[in-house]
């Protein structure tokens, strides 16, 4: 179908992007890769009157190292997040989770900051954002201010940002060294995760000595299995002794009933990847 | 309306075009090219595949005002002086369609997957056009045609306006 007529500006900072969404009179979308967006418009979900495209603004691209953290622009695409040497260095959470999102041509067009404004529960850049203790920088009329991923995701298609304001960047403290590894569980090719599992591990002499796992598609928004985390401190990075310490992985989820699988299952399916992910982790 | 210019196979094109106007839209109905066409609704099918600056997108997933001041390449540019582009080439060949509908968004794919991992194994080019579907063929020949135009040598895969 053909989405309902808008307005369009692509301003080129995001200081002009900021003043084109202060118009109250008008129902505006920002515009990122576009590839939730346009289906969303193709399919009249939404009907807004403007779009503001913040693709022409140079400032929000690219990834740089700052020493102890890496700083990636909300419009570097999942291509650019993927193949980038900096992220699988010091975020290979985050570099394998972004592999593991549709397609390759949705991958060229489709952005790190897109996935985390859009917040699909099922989405898979939101688990390894909160799995890394990121922080994501928003502007707004007021200026710019920093939230941490655990109080950037407040429900299924809804964060920190408000209608006014623009994701600029995502911070993400270097975990060079850790394993890491995202276990997507799907059914068919290009398909959205029933449910995943990102876990970045730290290994120290065979036993692991830091761990942080993140669950997708297991409530509304990303969790945290910090059950998990504590009981994997000091054991051994094998086996028995990883799948017993996932096994409480569901603990506190509320996932959803759906056409892929019932809560239950997905409980199931929760520890069984846990242990999956955080042992192939544990093993580069 | 917003006016745009845009590089289609090499020719350059300025139009006034509705902000709304997607970009598979932009190249059938304004400049002509109905090589490329839209299977879906949902972005799925990857049937409207094309080249943007030298990178594979669906084309029914970006708006043609995005597009302003950008190169494309449709399944219309790749053939030279009559003949066919090594992918159409090995798609021939190798039997690698049936009704033919998939075969435009296929071939763009199949140049991308090439220029990204010029030698992939076999499992490599299911993964790397998971984004086409193909009602058809059941894949088998598509995989084949691909894998057997990485073999033939020089698929000449440049980025924009360049030797495809
Ligand atoms: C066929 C298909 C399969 C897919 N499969 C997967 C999958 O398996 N896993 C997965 O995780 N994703 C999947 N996606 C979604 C894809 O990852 C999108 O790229 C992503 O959800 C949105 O990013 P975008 O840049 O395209 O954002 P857009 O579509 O442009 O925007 C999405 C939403 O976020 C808002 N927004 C975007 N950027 C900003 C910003 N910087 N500041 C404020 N608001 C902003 C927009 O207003 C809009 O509401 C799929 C998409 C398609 C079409
Ligand atoms: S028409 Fe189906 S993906 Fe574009
Ligand atoms: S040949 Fe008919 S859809 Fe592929």
């Amino acid at each position: 179908m053909i989405p309902v007529a808008f307005d369009y500006t692509a301003p080129s900072s995001v200081a002009d992007a900021v003043s084109a969404l202060g118009s109250d009179s008008e129902e505006i979308k920002v515009l990122a890769g576009g590839q939730s967006l346009i289906p969303v418009l193709r399919l009249r979900l939404a009907a807004p009157t403007l779009l503001v495209d913040i693709g022409r603004i140079p400032e929000l691209r690219g990834i740089t190292d700052e020493g102890d953290a890496l700083v990636i622009g909300a419009m570097t695409t999942h291509a650019e997040v993927a193949d980038s040497d900096l992220v699988k260095e010091h975020a290979g959470v985050l570099a394998k989770a972004t592999e593991a999102v549709a397609d390759p041509q949705v991958r060229h067009r489709g952005t790190l900051g897109g996935s985390l404004v859009h917040a699909d529960p099922a989405g898979d850049l939101p688990a390894p954002i909160l799995a890394l203790d990121a922080e994501l920088v928003i502007a707004g009329a007021d200026g710019e201010r920093t939230v941490p991923a655990a109080n950037f995701f407040h429900d299924m298609f809804a964060t920190a940002v408000g209608d006014r304001e623009i994701l600029t960047k995502v911070r993400i403290p270097k975990h060079t060294g850790w394993g890491a590894h995202y276990e997507k569980f799907t059914r068919v090719a290009q398909q959205w995760s029933i449910v995943a599992v990102a876990a970045t591990v730290k290994v120290d002499g065979g036993s692991i000595s830091a761990a942080k796992v993140a669950l997708t598609n297991m409530g509304a928004t990303p969790i945290r299995a910090t059950g998990v985390e504590q009981a994997l401190l000091g054991r051994a990075a094998a086996g028995d002794t990883v799948k017993q310490a996932a096994s409480s992985a569901a603990e506190g989820t509320n996932p959803p009933t759906d056409t892929n699988g019932d809560a239950s299952y997905r409980r199931h399916l929760a520890n069984v990847l846990t242990g999956r992910a955080v042992l192939a982790a544990a093993a580069n | 309306m917003a006016q745009i210019s845009i590089k289609v196979d090499g020719v350059e094109y300025a139009d006034a075009v509705e902000p709304r106007t997607l970009l598979v839209h932009y190249l059938r109905d304004q400049v002509g090219k109905t090589g490329t066409v839209v299977g879906c609704d949902t972005s799925n099918c990857g049937s409207c595949t094309v080249h943007l600056d030298g990178t594979s997108v669906k084309s029914c997933t970006v708006l043609a005002v995005q597009a302003d001041g950008h190169e494309v390449t449709t399944i219309e540019g790749l053939a030279k002086d009559g003949e066919l582009h090594p992918m159409q080439q090995a798609f021939h060949e190798n039997h690698a369609l049936q009704c033919g509908f998939c075969t435009p968004g296929m071939v763009m794919q199949s140049i991308d997957l090439l220029r990204d991992n010029p030698s992939p194994t076999e499992e490599e080019v299911r993964h790397g056009l998971e984004g086409n579907l193909c009602r058809c063929t059941g894949y088998q020949n598509i995989v084949k045609a691909v894998l057997a135009a990485a073999e033939s040598a020089p698929v000449r895969i440049g980025t924009a306006g360049g030797t495809l």
